[in-house]
């Protein structure tokens, strides 16, 4: 079963919908209640880091989130601000995120491209993955996901970077630490790549 | 590397897909989900969906029919027609889209960028510059094309690149269904004033044209209309769109150094 942490923010159906396609049972959880001992959580997002911490808090769902995963080893994946907010911190904001993972989150800085690149980082780019099975097993090359931001994922050990891409310069893309998960695209809208991502999600 | 992106660009009025020429003599030419799950199938790169009574008629976005967009695409939507509030593109991201894209109300409000940028962040925000040649110069338009308001689009886009947007949609309204190839010497300016990325809208009638402006722009949206939905000098209704080893060899043949 699939847990999709519906706070408000991100396509929770679209996630939801390619999970039903899988034939992998999928609810979505919007109380604590819903939570319930829940094992694969997936926090979806598009929005600002504030807006999304804010909301987050306000859904009454983030004590038994931490409990979940920081206790009970649930594995859960973020998706885009989703994975931004298991860093401890955004430049995009002053409120603190999850800390799941040791990480901060930066903005892309114009001056340290290496040649003229437009921001947002928006549309589809190779990811390359530091490990050919788990998450990304079958996704080792030719796969593209669809990526839409302006801060990226930067955290401070290098046994947690999952995959990087390149962008004149390269950032972290999917991060594990443990049972958490991050990936910067989005999963739900990168076709056949993107479902075999959350499929492998669902067997891992 | 990052991709060019291609990009269907569907008009919706009274609830139907519509293909215009020159802003006017709308054409029905389908369902909007139906076209949606056939996109789907193309694997398309990005869709967008731009409801052109709602501003024209004052009315608010219709909700349901871009929930149901929403949960129906399996590509990146963008959304646009009717935005007027930062509250109002805040509840339609939450409905599952990835970008909303305003126009009028921009160019009424440029505060309102801020605003959104708050909630949905900056990255979901597309500004779209409907643009018509009035002699030797450019002016943007809105309303469908109906109503002047006397500013510089390139001017405008810088404006609006330090307030916020995410990306710049440029629509040529004299090339819109026309399919005679983009108005480079308008994007060219445009593209010269901001570094935000930029797509452009309105001329596209073969791949050939898209192919033009990736060798032109490199990293840039290509969004058509006509080119993904007609058939033909008699513009026969059928939905197309390159498959992927197509589509990667044109844009691997365009971005080679000449």
């Amino acid at each position: 079963m699939i847990t999709i942490v519906d706070y408000g923010l991100g396509n929770v159906q679209a996630i939801a919908n390619i999970y039903t396609r899988l034939n992998i049972p999928v609810r979505a959880a919007r109380s604590k209640a819903d939570l319930a001992d829940a094992r694969k959580i997936v926090l979806p997002g598009v929005g600002a880091f504030d807006w999304a911490m804010a909301r987050l808090d306000e859904s009454g769902m983030r004590e038994r989130l931490d409990q979940l995963v920081m206790e009970e080893r649930s594995d859960v994946i973020g998706i885009c601000v989703g994975m931004q907010m298991l860093a401890a911190r955004s430049d995009e904001g002053s409120l603190p995120g999850l800390g799941w993972v040791d990480a901060d989150v930066r903005i892309f800085d114009n001056k340290a491209f290496t040649g003229p690149t437009h921001l947002p980082h928006m549309g589809w780019n190779d990811v390359v993955p530091s490990r050919d099975d788990g998450l990304f097993a079958g996704l080792g090359s030719g796969a593209r996901f669809y990526f839409l931001h302006s801060y990226y994922f930067a955290p401070k050990h290098e046994k947690d970077v999952l995959a990087t891409t390149d962008y004149n310069g390269s950032f972290v893309s999917g991060v594990q630490c443990g049972n958490v998960f991050g990936v910067q695209f989005h999963p739900e809208k990168s076709h056949q790549w993107g479902i075999r991502l959350l499929k492998n999600f669902a067997e891992l | 590397m990052l991709q060019p992106r291609i990009i269907p660009c569907l008009l919706v009025k009274n609830g139907g897909l519509v293909k215009t020429v020159a802003f006017g003599s709308p054409k029905y030419v389908g369902d909007p989900l139906n076209a949606v799950r056939i996109f789907n199938e193309k694997e398309v790169d990005e869709l967008t969906v731009l409801d052109i009574d709602a501003t024209a008629h004052g009315r608010e976005p219709d909700y349901a029919l871009i929930r149901n967009l929403a949960v129906e695409c399996r590509m990146p939507l963008c959304y646009g027609g009717g935005v007027t509030t930062a509250e109002q593109i805040q509840k339609i991201i939450s409905l599952g889209v990835e970008k909303v894209a305003v126009s009028a109300a921009a160019i009424a409000d440029p505060a309102l960028l801020p605003r959104a940028c708050e909630r949905v962040g900056r990255q979901s925000i597309v500004v779209v510059l409907d643009v018509r040649k009035v002699g030797h110069r450019y002016e943007l338009f809105t309303h469908n094309g109906t109503r002047a308001t006397g500013l510089d689009p390139v001017e405008f886009a810088a404006r609006i690149e330090r307030l916020g947007a995410g990306e710049i949609v440029v629509n040529s309204i004299d090339r819109d269904g026309a399919m005679k190839g983009y108005d480079i010497e308008l994007l060219t300016r445009v593209r010269e004033a901001v570094t935000l990325p930029m797509t452009a809208l309105g001329g596209a009638g073969s791949m050939k044209d898209v192919a033009e402006l990736i060798r032109r722009f490199g990293i840039v949206g290509a969004a058509a209309g006509s080119l993904f939905v007609f058939k033909g000098v008699y513009r026969a209704v059928l939905i197309s769109y390159p498959n992927r080893t197509d589509k990667d060899a044109l844009i691997a043949q365009a971005r080679q150094p000449a």
